[in-house]
């Protein structure tokens, strides 16, 4: 492990595990490790009665019945069982499902599975701002379409998706609508009681939980159907066999509890460091804003610096912990396919930053994060050819290039 | 990201950054890559007219860390240097040299590019060509 390790702005990749969540774990890890499932001992007893305690501290911070709790490893296994689950359960009646082209690869390659298992998937673009359009998503409907499925709060960009309005118009259609809320928990207020979503996804290791650990929210009334993934001892209604990871889910559940009291306390704190990394950089000139800032989790912001490579900048950066837009570690240096959808540049999509905070940002970080940011921006831009260009008044996107070696 | 101690000490004090009037006779300008791909290298020589060697090179590039220090690496071999002998750098020496993990190997090319685009540039101007 690291020596010393830098100021961690990259909550949206995980958050740390709550100090007050971790010491909930750690019992279930030593003296009180019985099975859940072994109803013919209080060792197996008191490990079941922790993890329901936990599933209605899941279902209490949705507005949901307790019930409609299953636990997964992660919001990837989550996703896997909604999509795939309700995909095989429903292909008589339907082979087509509907997301957007911003969704989290999670989504993005369970769908490409099902398009290789026979079913039509149609990845929806969404406007300039990152939200999308309810015209484009009812034109998209068919009559053989089972379900659609959205990001509520994107995790490049952190835009808030209208699920109530989506859907509204998924029951109009008699659709099933599968939500991602892996970054949503603890930061969006959601309340399945009026909502009207049908499956969703959540992880613990973005809400101050373990990682390892997630749920997936099944309604009851009306009850959505679905076929398991996963097969074995028929744990979790026969949904998600497997032995319960006891200690993993009692972090959840606490994560979960310490959200719903503490949810109000660190979005004030997150808007407020959001403003200032704005009032910080903005004026470095040629900043642009990826995704409507209006309707984003104020935990995000998404940064593009024109005229800068974002593998440079990032390595520029020093002692602060951030994300690239851009795979930057991948041979091709693919730009991010959600800045993209948004109709950015490659050379835009390239340059950007994603700053996120959370719950144990200090205002020292953030003071520390713009002079880090801005530092390496300002030397940057005095070696880029484009900056110059730009400086001395050349239309830098008008200009012929040479082709691409 | 692993980078050689070479490539980061390039990268973080880059050698030569600068621009020379690319209108005068003796300067050879080059301006390779694009926007689109991520790398743009804008490579620079003066050649001193009576000794015909290369006596000031610089460069300001836009692009990775290695496209970076590759371009600036480039500048000092190509002091004193030359033009035959600037256009010889392979980009086998680049990577080499800056130990390039081989998905940043296409920034070594772009670099032996933007040397032999100098070179051509100065060479139009002066009308000549070297065999």
């Amino acid at each position: 492990m690291a020596d010393s390790l830098p100021v961690y702005l990259d909550y949206g990749a995980t958050t740390p595990c709550d100090p007050r969540v971790v010491d909930v774990m750690v019992p279930w890890l030593r003296a009180h490790f019985g099975n859940p499932a072994s109803n013919t001992h209080a060792w197996g007893w008191e490990a079941r009665e922790a993890v329901e305690q936990a599933r209605s501290h899941v279902a209490t911070l949705i507005g949901a019945d307790p019930r409609e709790i299953v636990w997964t490893s992660g919001a990837t296994e989550s996703i896997n069982l909604a999509l795939k689950g309700t995909a095989e359960f429903h292909q008589a009646r339907g082979r087509h499902l509907i997301t957007l082209k911003t969704e989290h690869k999670a989504v993005l390659d369970t769908l490409h599975e099902l398009e290789r298992r026979g079913f039509e998937v149609t990845f929806l673009d969404v406007r300039p701002d990152g939200l999308v359009s309810l015209d484009a998503l009812r034109a998209a409907i068919r009559p053989d379409t089972l379900l659609v499925s959205i990001l509520l709060v994107n995790n490049e960009i952190g835009v808030i998706q209208d699920v109530a309005a989506i859907g509204a118009l998924c029951r109009e259609y008699g659709v099933l609508l599968h939500v991602d809320a892996a970054q949503a928990t603890g930061r969006v207020p959601i309340d399945m009681a009026h909502l009207p979503i049908d499956l969703m996804s959540m992880t613990a290791h973005k809400t101050y939980g373990p990682k390892g650990v997630g749920a997936l929210y099944v309604r009851r009334k009306p009850r959505v159907r679905l076929l398991a993934q996963i097969h074995g001892g028929g744990h979790e209604y026969g949904l998600r066999s497997g032995t319960l990871p006891t200690h993993q889910i009692v972090g959840m559940g606490e994560a979960y509890r310490l959200a719903r009291l503490e949810m109000q306390d660190d979005e004030v704190r997150a808007r407020a460091f959001q403003r200032q990394l704005l009032g910080g950089l903005t004026d470095l000139g040629e900043v642009f804003i990826n995704g409507s800032l209006e309707h984003r989790v104020p935990q995000n912001l998404n940064l593009s610096f024109k005229y800068i490579e974002g593998e440079a900048l990032m390595s520029a950066i020093h002692g602060v912990a951030l994300s690239s837009g851009s795979a930057c570690t991948s041979a091709s240096a693919e730009p991010s396919h959600v800045l993209r959808a948004l109709g950015r540049s490659d050379e835009l999509a390239h340059s950007s930053l994603r700053i996120t905070t959370g719950r144990f940002t200090t205002q020292e970080d953030i003071d520390n994060a713009i002079a880090a940011i801005r530092n390496a921006v300002t030397r940057l831009r005095g070696i880029s050819p484009l900056w110059e260009m730009h400086e001395r008044g050349a239309d830098v996107e008008a200009m012929q290039w040479s082709a691409a070696i | 990201m692993a980078y050689s101690p070479q490539l980061i000490d390039h990268f973080e004090h880059p050698r030569n950054v600068g621009s020379l009037d690319e209108r005068h006779g003796d300067v050879g300008t080059a301006l390779v890559g694009s926007p689109q791909v991520g790398e743009v290298i804008k490579l620079q020589i003066r050649i001193d007219p009576a000794a015909g060697l290369i006596d000031q090179a610089c460069f300001k590039a836009y692009g990775s860390s290695a496209a970076i220090a590759a371009s600036s690496l480039a500048t000092q071999w190509l002091h004193g240097r030359s033009l035959d002998a600037a256009a010889a750098i392979t980009h086998a020496d680049i990577t080499r040299e800056l130990a390039l993990p081989p998905e940043r190997m296409h920034c070594a090319i772009l670099v032996t590019q933007a040397i032999k685009a100098a070179v051509s540039d100065y060479q139009a101007k002066h009308n000549t060509r070297t065999a």
